[in-house]
């Protein structure tokens, strides 16, 4: 009896283990993909950025212009599937190892640490860059800020972002969002050959 | 909207975030190691949402499956055109590759306890309302 008890005990303990540990993409794709579907059985489609046009609209910007003109409360679920992020985002963080990652190439690493980077690697940002005193210093501030303008604007112009596109519509074969993915990376090739070893 | 279905948004959503979480999708080192290409890391996780996502789509189309309120699931195809997503599609990789995270990682790394990350969200809203503003000026 003790012996199937202790037994027990360190199956549980392994698993928790296993769920702690960083996890492989091809465990943790899948289910992205599979989220989408689900979403589609509930008759949605998955894509977060439309959130940022429901939250102005919520806010009263249809009276300004007539594109945030729109019955933001029938799309009032993709506001829930954010809040649902967000708390994932906590208990990956508390739970399940969410800041203990499985690091990055030496490549990107040495890199990174000749432009100045030198915070681990496990953790899910840079604290050069994130911290209070980088946040509110005046690089840090430009950097979220134009940063975050150009995700809200871009996103919108093109659509869709990186679940929009990427996952909802490359897995319906759009070739609008295939050329929508092949913008994102023209932008973030430029931002990270041409643009962040300079402003770093 | 019926109370269980916010449960399931909510859990959805939760789920959404842990894989992406796990998936360290919101690592800014893993953004920067994908546009310099020097791990397979992201390119195997997004490649394998897609092929998953492909298939259930396919068997959705093929097999007529309806939603679980009995209705049919519309994929709606995207307006044909090239500008838009180009120009627009540049501009959110500006920002995704600046930040380090796009719109998922956003709201997750709130959930980390990011505050820098209300910044980015505050200014993103900007972002989508001076789209709306400008939006009959760009090519689409």
């Amino acid at each position: 009896m003790i012996n199937t008890l202790t037994n027990f005990h360190s199956t549980t303990y392994f698993k928790m283990e296993k769920l702690i540990a960083p996890w492989p993409w091809f465990i943790t794709g899948p289910i992205v993909g599979a989220t989408m579907a689900l979403l589609l059985l509930y008759g949605k489609n998955l894509g977060l950025s439309s959130n940022f046009r429901i939250i102005c609209s919520a806010c009263g910007a249809g009276k300004k212009n007539s594109f945030f003109n729109f019955d933001w409360k029938k799309e009032s679920w993709n506001l829930i599937f954010a809040v649902g992020c967000i708390i994932g985002g906590f208990i990956s963080h508390n739970y399940l190892g969410g800041d203990h990652l499985a690091g990055i190439s030496e490549a990107t690493s040495q890199h990174l640490s000749e432009l100045g980077i030198n915070s681990d690697n496990h953790y899910v940002l840079p604290t050069e860059l994130f911290n209070a005193d980088a946040i509110f210093s005046l690089k840090g501030i430009l950097m979220l800020s134009f940063g975050g303008f150009l995700i809200g604007y871009g996103s919108r112009y093109a659509g869709g972002c990186t679940s929009g596109h990427a996952i909802s519509g490359l897995s319906n074969l759009q070739l609008p969002s295939l050329i929508a993915v092949i913008g994102y990376f023209i932008g973030g090739l430029i931002m990270t050959w041409l643009i962040i070893p300079y402003i770093l | 909207m019926k109370p269980q279905r916010v449960i399931i948004y909510l859990i959805l959503g939760i789920f959404f975030g842990i894989a992406l979480s796990k998936g360290e999708a919101i690592s800014w080192f893993r953004i920067q190691e994908m546009f310099r290409f020097e791990s397979f890391h992201m390119y195997g996780f997004i490649g394998s949402a897609v092929v998953v996502g492909a298939i259930c789509v396919q068997v959705i189309k093929r097999l007529h499956v309806k939603d679980f309120d009995g209705k049919d699931i519309i994929l709606a195809d995207k307006q044909k055109s090239i500008w838009r997503y180009l120009l627009g599609g540049i501009l959110f990789g500006l920002g995704w590759a600046l930040v380090g995270g796009c719109t998922a990682p956003l709201f997750i790394l709130m959930g980390y306890g990011e505050y820098s990350m209300v910044i980015v969200f505050v200014f993103a809203l900007f972002g989508t309302f001076t789209y709306g503003l400008t939006k009959h000026r760009l090519p689409h």
